[in-house]
C-alpha cells in the first residue's frame, strides 16, 4: 500500500522546504522526502535573490526593480515579481529575527571568507553587524588552525575593495586544542557546550577565554568578525556574550563547507516544517522509480535498502536539485533528469558543456528541465512532461545562479509558487 | 683545455635536467639549471608515473628492456621514498597473439627482467577487477613512480652540491661568439630566485664553459636559436586520472603496441594510459575527447568496473622522440625510445653545446651520467657518477617508514600519508611546535608541508601542488585551493597570494575539464558554486576598476530608523524561528 499524501515534496534543500511550506499553508497535507544530506550544509546561508545580471552587470542595489529586464526564460520572469516578494516574505515570516533584510529591497554586500563580497538580499542576524556598507571599524580574528578563513587576507581584500570600514586582523588560538583535520562544527559544538578550560592556570569557559584571547587585539574596532562557527545550538547568546565581553559588536564570516550557517538554516527551516505538520522523511533513499497513466503520477518508489517502498500523492514537486546534488545526473553520453526523464536541453557534444575558462560561462550550470507558467516541467514539444508534476529551484535549467548570485532566491520564489500551484490542485 | 671548476647551464627542469644538475655538481662542476616553467613542466609532470621493468621494450627493443630493469633497481635504492613497489602484470585476453605472448617471455627472459606466469585465476586472485574472460598474465617487476617528487628531490641534492636552480627562467637567446655557444639570455618571469608572484621580470646573460640542452620537447627550439637543426618529433599521448585505484598493481595488455594499453596505480588514484599522436607543436595541440573515451573503453576490456567509474581529470604530455635525420620512421610508436647525446662540436662543428634528447623517466640517471661522463671527459673532470649509489634526499633512511613512527601530534592516517611522501625528510618537515593543521583534506597535507614547500618554491602554488600532492585528489582543489593561498601570507601579501590561488584555480580546472560528466560533473559544480556563489570569486569588486557605491547598499537593520536592535528575538507567535532556540539538531 502506498503511503499517502495531497502533495509529495521530493527534495529536502530550499526549494524543497518551500514548496512544502507553501503547500502546507494552502491547507494541503504535505509529506517531504529527502535523502539524508542536503547541499544546505554547503550553502553560505546567505539568502539571496540577484547579485548581478546575467550579462553580469552589478552588484545591483535592488534585485527586484531587476526583474523586469531578465530574459523570459528565467525563473524569475516565470514567476514575476511579485511571486518572488511573496515567497521571500513567507520565509522572512518564519525565520523572524533571526534573518535580516527585510527592512529594505536595497542588497547587502556581505563580506564572506575570501575577503570578498556577496551581495545578498537576506542574511543571519549574527551576520549583521559585518556589513561592508557599515563604515565602523572592523577587526576580523581567525583561529591557528582552522585553514579556510584567514583574517589577514581577507581584511586586506575588503580593504583593496574599497569598503568604507578600517580593516584589521588577529589572528588566536582557540582555546581548545582540537584536531589536526577537526571540522568547523567541531568550534560551534565547543561554543554551544562552553565547557571550562584551564588557560594561563586560571579556569575559563570557553566564550570568556575567546574573548580574552581576541580583547588585546580589538583596539579602536567597534565590531569584531569571527569565522561563521559561534555556534549551532545558541548562536544569538554566544554571540551576545562575546559582544559583552569586547565591548563591541560581534559577527560572523560565512564560510563553507561545511557550513554552520547552513546547517542551522536547515534546522531552523525543519522545525518551521515541523511546527507547520509537514511529514517529513529524511534519509530512508533515493526515489528511484514512478508510475504513470496517461502522464499522471500515480505512485513513486522510494528505493530504502534495495526495497522499493511506494509513496502516492495527487500532486509532486521535484526540487532534487542540480547537477551538484543528483538531481541532474550525466555520464559521457548525455544528460538526464533521472527520476522522470523529464527533458534536459543540453549539447550532445560533451566538450560543448564547459567554458575553458573556470569562471567562464559554462553550459552544465545551466543544464535542468523547461517549465511553463504554473512550473510543471515540459517535454520538447513544450507539452507538460505530467499533469501533476511541478518542479522548483535548481532542478529548473536555464540560468546561472552561481553567477547572479541568485541560488537562495530561485529556489524560495520556485518552491513557494510549486507548492501553492500543487495546493491548489488538491 | 682544463678549467678547476668548469661552469656548465642545464637548459630543462625535467628529469633529464635535474638528474644532469644533480649528478654534474656531484662531480664538481658549478651548476646552473633554468627551467621555463616549474620543475617538470613539460614531458615529466605528464606521464602516467610508470617505472618500467623494460617488459614493455622486451621484445622490440631488447637494448632500452636491459637499460630499464636495471635502472628500475637502482631507483628503488635511490629513490625509495619516490617509489611504490606495486609490481606489474602483462595481461593477455582471448583475442590477443599467443605467438606474442610467447615471444614476450622469451624476451623477459633474454632481458634478465624477472617473470612469472600467472593463470587467470591466479592474476584475478591478485587483482579482483580484471575480467573474468583474461586467457594469462606475466608478472614483472614494474612500480610507481612519482616524477614530481623525484625531479624536486634530485633538484635539490643539486643544490646540496652547490648548483643554482632557476625556474620560470626561459632562455631567450643562445651567446654566440666567435662561432662557439658561450651561454644564454635568461629572462626570469619574476626575477631570479624563487618565483613570487608580482615581481617583475629580468633578463640575465649566463656565461658559461658549456652548455646542456636538455629541454625535451623544445630541445629543437633552443637549437634554432644558434642555428643548429635537431628536429625532435613530439608525439602526444593522453592519461587520463580515476578517483581510486581500482587495481594496486600496473596492468599492462600483452600485445605489440597499441593505445589505451596501460593501467598504473599512483598514489590514491589510478593512470590509464595512453594515446601515440605526432603533434607540430609541443606546446599546442588538440585534446580531444576520443582520446579519452577510447582510454575508458579499451582499457576496460582488461578492467571492466572502468567503464562506470569516475574520473578526476585527463591530461596530456608529448614525447620528445627523436631519430638521427634520414631515418624516416612514419608512425610516431615506431619511433625508438632511444636517448642521443648530441655534441655540436662534433656533430655540427658549432663548440660549447650538447643535447641530449629521446628517452624515458626510468632511465633518466643512466642519461643524466652518460651525458655527465661526457662533459667530464671534455673538461678533464672525476669521470665516475655517484648518482647510482647515493640516495636522494628522502631516501636516505629507508627504515623511516617502517619504524614504530613518531606522529608528530597528527591523526595516525595523516602521519602515515605525509611520511610517505617525505620519506626520511619527515622529521625535518613535520617536527614543528607550532599548530599544524591539514589544509588538503583529500590528500592528507598539513601546514608544515605546505609551508617547507612555499621555502623551496616561492608563491608558486602549482610548485606547491607538485610537491605535496596538495589539490590532487577528488575535490581537485576545490576545497582547498583558497587555503593553500592563505598560507601564503603574510610572508607573502594578499594581492600575492590572490594572484597564486587564482592561477592554481585555473591550472586545476584545465584537467578536469576531460572528467565532466557524473560524480565530477557534481564536483564540478559544488567547487564553482563555492567559489562564485558564496566567495564571489568570478566577480569579485576588488578586481574591477569601480568600486561598488557602498553608500548605496544595506548597510544593516540598525542603520534604519526604527529598526530593531540586533539581538535575541522575542517569544514568538507560533512558526517563528528564534535564533538560539533551534531546537533539536536534526541528523545527530
Amino acid at each position: 500500500m502506498a503511503i499517502d499524501s495531497d502533495v509529495l515534496v521530493i527534495g529536502g534543500g530550499i526549494a524543497g522546504l518551500s514548496a512544502a511550506l507553501s503547500a502546507a499553508r494552502e491547507g494541503a497535507e504535505v509529506r517531504l522526502v529527502t535523502e539524508a544530506e542536503t547541499t544546505l550544509h554547503h550553502a553560505s546561508g546567505l539568502l539571496d535573490v540577484l547579485g548581478y545580471t546575467p550579462d553580469g552587470e552589478g552588484p545591483v542595489v535592488d534585485p527586484f526593480a531587476t526583474i523586469g529586464d531578465l530574459p523570459d526564460s528565467h525563473p524569475y520572469a516565470i514567476v514575476g515579481e511579485r511571486t518572488v516578494r511573496d515567497g521571500l516574505a513567507m520565509i522572512d515570516e518564519v525565520l523572524g529575527e533571526t534573518y535580516r533584510g527585510e527592512h529594505t529591497d536595497a542588497n547587502a554586500l556581505v563580506p564572506t571568507h575570501g575577503g570578498t563580497v556577496k551581495p545578498t538580499a537576506r542574511y543571519p542576524a549574527s551576520v549583521a553587524a559585518g556589513l561592508a556598507s557599515d563604515d565602523r571599524d572592523v577587526l576580523l580574528v581567525d583561529f591557528e588552525r582552522l585553514t579556510g578563513f584567514d583574517a589577514g587576507v581577507a581584511a586586506d581584500h575588503l580593504a583593496d575593495g574599497g569598503i568604507p570600514a578600517e580593516t584589521s586582523a588577529a589572528t588566536v588560538e582557540f582555546p581548545v586544542t582540537v584536531r589536526d583535520d577537526a571540522k568547523v562544527t567541531r568550534y560551534a559544538h565547543l561554543l554551544d557546550e562552553n565547557p571550562t578550560v584551564t588557560v594561563d592556570g586560571r579556569d575559563r569557559h570557553v566564550r570568556a577565554a575567546l574573548a580574552d584571547a581576541i580583547d588585546p587585539h580589538t583596539g579602536d574596532a567597534k565590531r569584531v568578525g569571527l569565522p561563521a562557527v559561534l555556534g549551532v545550538d545558541h548562536p544569538a547568546e554566544i554571540r551576545a556574550e562575546l559582544g559583552e565581553r569586547l565591548d563591541a559588536a560581534v559577527f560572523e564570516v560565512p564560510m563553507g563547507p561545511p557550513s554552520v550557517l547552513g546547517t542551522r538554516l536547515e534546522d531552523w527551516l525543519y522545525a518551521v516544517l515541523d511546527d507547520a505538520g509537514v511529514e517529513i522523511e529524511a534519509g530512508g533513499g533515493p526515489i528511484v522509480n514512478f508510475d504513470a497513466d496517461d502522464r499522471t503520477i500515480s505512485e513513486v518508489y522510494m528505493d530504502r535498502s534495495g526495497s522499493p517502498i511506494p509513496y502516492g500523492a495527487e500532486q509532486y514537486v521535484l526540487a532534487t536539485g542540480d547537477v551538484a546534488g543528483g538531481g541532474i545526473d550525466s555520464d559521457r553520453d548525455g544528460v538526464a533528469e533521472p527520476i522522470f526523464d523529464c527533458h534536459v536541453p543540453h549539447p550532445s557534444d560533451r566538450y560543448e558543456w564547459f567554458n575553458d575558462d573556470a569562471f567562464g560561462d559554462h553550459a552544465f550550470v545551466t543544464f535542468g528541465v523547461v517549465v511553463d507558467e504554473t512550473l510543471r516541467p515540459i517535454d520538447d514539444a513544450d507539452d507538460p512532461e505530467f499533469a501533476n508534476l511541478r518542479a522548483a529551484g535548481a532542478v529548473i535549467g536555464g540560468y546561472d545562479y552561481p553567477a547572479e548570485k541568485s541560488a537562495s532566491g530561485v529556489s524560495i520564489a520556485t518552491g513557494y509558487a510549486a507548492g501553492r500551484h500543487a495546493a491548489r490542485e488538491v | 683545455m682544463t678549467a678547476t671548476s668548469p661552469d656548465v647551464l642545464v637548459i630543462g627542469g625535467g628529469s633529464t635536467g635535474v638528474g644532469i644538475a644533480r649528478d654534474a655538481a656531484m662531480r664538481g662542476f658549478d651548476v646552473t639549471l633554468v627551467e621555463k616553467g616549474n620543475l617538470t613542466h613539460g614531458t615529466t609532470g605528464r606521464m602516467h608515473g610508470l617505472l618500467h621493468s623494460g617488459g614493455r621494450y622486451a621484445v622490440s627493443d631488447q637494448a632500452s628492456a636491459r637499460e630499464c630493469i636495471e635502472e628500475n633497481m637502482i631507483l628503488r635504492d635511490i629513490a625509495a621514498h619516490c617509489v611504490e613497489d606495486t609490481g606489474g602484470l602483462f595481461v593477455k585476453r582471448p583475442e590477443d597473439s599467443a605467438e606474442y605472448y610467447q615471444r614476450k617471455l622469451e624476451g623477459l627472459v633474454e632481458c634478465s627482467i624477472p617473470a612469472t606466469e600467472l593463470t587467470a585465476q591466479e592474476a584475478r586472485a591478485r587483482e579482483p577487477f580484471l575480467a573474468r574472460d583474461i586467457d594469462k598474465a606475466i608478472e614483472v617487476p614494474d612500480a610507481a613512480i612519482d616524477p614530481f617528487r623525484l625531479c624536486v628531490a634530485n633538484a635539490k641534492s643539486a643544490q646540496d652540491h652547490g648548483a643554482r636552480i632557476e625556474t620560470f627562467s626561459e632562455v631567450t637567446d643562445l651567446l654566440v661568439e666567435d662561432g662557439e655557444i658561450v651561454g644564454a639570455e635568461i629572462t626570469h618571469e619574476s626575477g631570479a630566485g624563487k618565483r613570487v608572484h608580482g615581481t617583475e621580470g629580468t633578463v640575465e646573460e649566463i656565461h658559461v664553459d658549456h652548455v646542456v640542452n636538455a629541454a625535451g620537447a623544445w630541445t629543437g627550439e633552443i637549437a634554432a636559436m644558434a642555428d643548429i637543426d635537431v628536429e625532435v618529433r613530439p608525439s602526444k599521448g593522453v592519461m587520463t586520472i580515476m578517483n581510486v585505484r581500482q587495481v594496486d598493481t600496473v596492468i599492462n595488455r600483452c600485445q605489440p603496441k597499441g593505445d589505451a594499453d596501460i593501467v598504473v596505480p599512483h598514489e590514491t588514484t589510478a593512470i590509464l594510459g595512453t594515446t601515440d599522436e605526432e603533434v607540430g607543436d609541443p606546446a599546442d595541440y588538440p585534446e580531444e575527447q576520443w582520446e579519452v573515451d577510447l582510454m575508458i573503453e579499451e582499457l576496460a576490456k582488461l578492467v571492466p568496473i572502468l567503464e562506470d567509474a569516475r574520473t578526476i581529470r585527463s591530461f596530456w604530455g608529448v614525447r620528445p622522440l627523436y631519430e638521427p635525420p634520414e631515418t624516416g620512421t612514419d608512425d610516431p610508436t615506431d619511433i625508438t625510445r632511444e636517448f642521443f647525446l648530441l655534441d655540436h662540436d662534433e656533430r655540427d662543428a658549432f663548440p660549447g653545446m650538447t643535447t641530449i634528447v629521446g628517452g624515458k623517466l626510468t632511465t633518466y640517471r643512466l642519461m643524466a651520467e652518460q651525458l655527465v661522463d661526457h662533459l667530464a671527459g671534455k673538461f678533464g673532470l672525476d669521470s665516475t657518477s655517484r648518482t647510482a649509489e647515493e640516495p636522494l634526499p628522502g631516501s636516505e633512511d629507508e627504515s623511516v617508514l617502517d619504524e614504530a613512527m613518531d606522529d608528530f601530534g597528527l591523526r595516525s592516517p595523516v602521519a602515515k600519508r605525509s611520511a610517505e611522501r617525505l620519506g626520511s625528510r619527515t622529521a625535518d618537515v613535520l617536527d614543528t611546535d607550532e599548530p599544524n593543521p591539514v589544509v588538503c583534506g583529500c590528500e592528507a597535507v598539513t601546514r608544515a608541508e605546505v609551508a617547507d614547500a612555499i621555502e623551496q618554491s616561492g608563491t608558486d602554488l602549482n610548485a606547491v601542488r607538485i610537491r605535496t600532492r596538495a589539490g590532487m585528489g577528488n575535490c581537485q582543489g576545490g576545497f582547498c585551493s583558497h587555503r593553500l593561498a592563505n598560507e601564503l601570507h603574510p610572508e607573502f601579501d594578499e594581492g600575492q597570494a590572490r594572484a597564486a590561488l587564482d592561477e592554481l584555480y585555473q591550472e586545476r580546472w584545465k584537467g578536469q575539464r576531460h572528467a565532466l560528466w557524473g560524480k565530477q560533473l557534481s564536483q564540478a559544480m559544488i567547487t564553482y558554486a563555492m567559489h562564485a556563489l558564496t566567495m564571489n570569486r568570478d566577480r569579485d569588486p576588488a578586481t574591477s576598476e569601480d568600486a561598488p557605491d557602498f553608500g548605496a547598499f544595506d548597510a544593516g537593520p540598525a542603520s534604519t530608523p526604527g529598526a530593531a536592535e540586533d539581538g535575541e528575538s522575542a517569544d514568538g507567535a507560533t512558526g517563528v524561528v528564534t535564533d538560539g532556540s533551534g531546537g533539536d539538531r536534526r541528523g545527530d
